[in-house]
């Protein structure tokens, strides 16, 4: 698997995304502490967001109701956050323009065009192969304090959390 | 819309520099502390867990250091670094994230003799075993490679031979192998050569030379491409459950920022050789300067190599900006902005000789170290490569009459002056 800094959004749309949303439902979110998705969602609670989980083997995780599915949901939803292999991504895609989210978000090594572009057409922001914690780590603070390059240069102080 | 790309100058300046919220202090603050309040038990916890981004302790991160860090990588445009006490400690950080007992390493016979020795008896006292090619021939790295090999390790420029890596040449063969090339960028600097560009997944620093530049300061940092795929097989430290830090999955985890991820969570964190938050301040300081410094490094050396060619009373000289160098074609691809500060030459007369221009020379400092910005000179066969024996220093490049010059940012008429009158009492 390789990274690739070409693919990432800028920053602007980044900062949109994330200051504009409340509610993210994590779609294969884990319920073990040490998996990377865990490690996502609890620093987005922590942070001020609201995290859906969405996984039919769980019946909660990080103290929210879990459900099987998106179409679930009861209430509004403003990131998908997806953390599945990249070729369960399109259907996922069309469940959540069939939702109304917003904004689709694949994590790190998520990387599958044809649900970008389903997702973009029906008007969506799409974030691909880049993980919603270690973004909003960077653009809000957190991410430099380990020698990351956040390609951030700025003269003015911290920028205020969303 | 996309991000507007800066020069490397501004990088120099501002990169990883967030003005502080409290105090919009211009400069970097310097954090002298060893560790850091939590708010909550919970937040204790989840630091600790890495759940969330955040400073424990000094040993593993510090705001100052993190500045420098950041700083680095930007200017090797890498996706991440880990500063730690000094270049020696770099490389053992960078080989031992990836290498353990029954590991090999094929390395540059060439290398700077510090790193000779750390590999050849410390390393191997560990089990891990190192090859040593002559990297002039990329292919002696490929005819090296075993099932066991984990890296091919490599100077941009050979200390003190002064040899140029063709960098692309053997990282391809690396890549081919499934290995990472681990490029020892210290004489270059990243203003001069970028080895990710070519194809190098880390980079590391003594950034005691050319970073920090004034000769105040010891300090290293490790560098990585953020391109290499360890998931290829060959590297289960990297994607298995880490023993060291309660089962993370480094790789996995953290992604392409995963390999510093583990320098620093294993590597500082049990060995510990964390670089001061002073240290890091003067780190800084220095680097805002390097490309300014660079030029007229690379100006003054250029110059001086010209003149000593020239001299009735020199043997040889040895400069990649030289023609009659052999790396000089490698150096036009791999450092078209200059071939860095330093330079080696024998006078006639052999050792003796040397001995006694290094006793008559007024300004230029007598010492072990490069990348001042001052001049400096030595005799390596009597000093940095005294531990090998002759044949040893002849195989990395050190003949027994070698003078190695890393020449200064001083008035060029003046270092030609003092070089000729010190010449001419030999």
């Amino acid at each position: 698997m390789v990274w690739s800094i070409k693919n990432m959004s800028d920053i602007a749309t980044l900062q949109r995304v994330l200051s504009s949303s409340k509610t993210i439902a994590v779609v294969g979110l884990s319920a073990d502490w040490y998996r990377p998705s865990y490690f996502a969602a609890k620093y987005m609670q922590e942070h001020g967001y609201k995290v859906i989980p969405v996984n039919p083997k769980y019946q909660e995780i990080l103290g929210e109701k879990c459900y099987p599915d998106l179409a679930s949901i009861p209430c509004k939803v403003d990131i998908v956050d997806v953390f599945r292999k990249s070729e369960d991504a399109l259907p996922i895609a069309k469940e959540a323009v069939a939702i109304g989210a917003k904004h689709l978000w694949l994590q790190i090594g998520v990387i599958n065009e044809e649900a970008s572009e389903l997702a973009k057409k029906s008007g969506l922001t799409v974030v691909m192969n880049r993980c919603v914690k270690i973004e909003y780590a960077r653009l809000f603070g957190g991410l430099h304090w380990f020698g990351v390059n956040t390609r951030i240069i700025t003269a003015r102080k911290q920028i205020p959390k969303p | 819309m996309t991000d507007h790309v800066y020069g490397f100058d501004t990088l120099c300046l501002h990169s990883g520099q967030i003005p502080d919220s409290d105090t919009g202090s211009r400069a970097v603050p310097i954090y002298q502390t060893t560790s850091y309040v939590f708010d909550t038990p919970e937040e204790a916890a989840s630091l600790f867990n890495l759940q969330t981004f955040g400073n424990v302790y000094t040993r593993l991160s510090n705001p100052t250091v993190a500045v420098l860090e950041e700083r680095v990588a930007a200017l090797e445009n890498g996706r991440a670094a880990v500063a730690v006490g000094s270049g020696m400690a770099a490389q053992m950080i960078a080989l031992l994230n990836i290498c353990e007992a029954g590991d090999e390493i094929v390395a540059a016979k060439t290398l700077y003799g510090g790193t000779h020795t750390q590999l050849n008896v410390n390393f191997r006292k560990l089990g891990i075993n190192t090859i040593f090619v002559d990297s002039d021939d990329p292919e002696n790295f490929a005819r090296a490679i075993t099932s066991k090999t984990k890296v091919l390790y490599a100077e941009t420029l050979g200390n003190p031979s002064l040899n140029i890596l063709d960098i692309e040449a053997v990282s391809k063969i690396a890549n081919q192998a499934g290995l990472p090339l681990f490029i020892d960028n210290t004489f270059a600097s990243p203003y001069l050569c970028r080895p990710f560009e070519w194809g190098a997944a880390i980079s590391i620093h003594s950034a005691t030379k050319f970073l920090g530049g004034h000769g105040t300061t010891m300090g290293g940092v490790v560098v990585e491409s953020g391109k290499f795929p360890w998931d290829n097989g060959n590297f289960s430290t990297m994607t298995q459950p880490s023993p060291g830090y309660h089962g993370v999955r480094f790789y996995e985890t953290f992604g392409d920022f995963g390999f510093t991820m583990k320098c620093r969570m294993e590597g500082l964190r049990t060995f510990g050789p964390t670089l001061s938050p002073f240290n890091a301040f003067l780190l800084l300081q220095g680097v805002e300067t390097l490309p300014l410094r660079m030029d007229r490094h690379c100006s003054n050396a250029l110059a001086v190599a010209k003149h000593l060619e020239a001299h009735d009373k020199v043997a040889w000289v040895n400069y990649p900006g030289l023609k009659s160098s052999q790396s000089y074609e490698l150096g036009q691809k791999y450092l078209p902005k200059g071939a860095g500060a330093v330079l080696t030459f024998g006078i006639k007369g052999g050792a003796a000789a040397g001995k006694k221009f290094i006793e008559s020379v007024q300004f230029l400092s007598h010492l072990a170290n490069i990348g001042d910005a001052k001049s400096l000179v030595i005799h390596p066969a009597s000093t940095t490569h005294r531990q090998l024996s002759e044949q040893e220093q002849i195989d990395c490049g050190v003949p027994p009459d070698l003078i190695r010059l890393s020449v200064g940012l001083e008035t060029l008429e003046d270092i030609l002056w003092d070089i000729d009158q010190a010449l001419s009492q030999t």
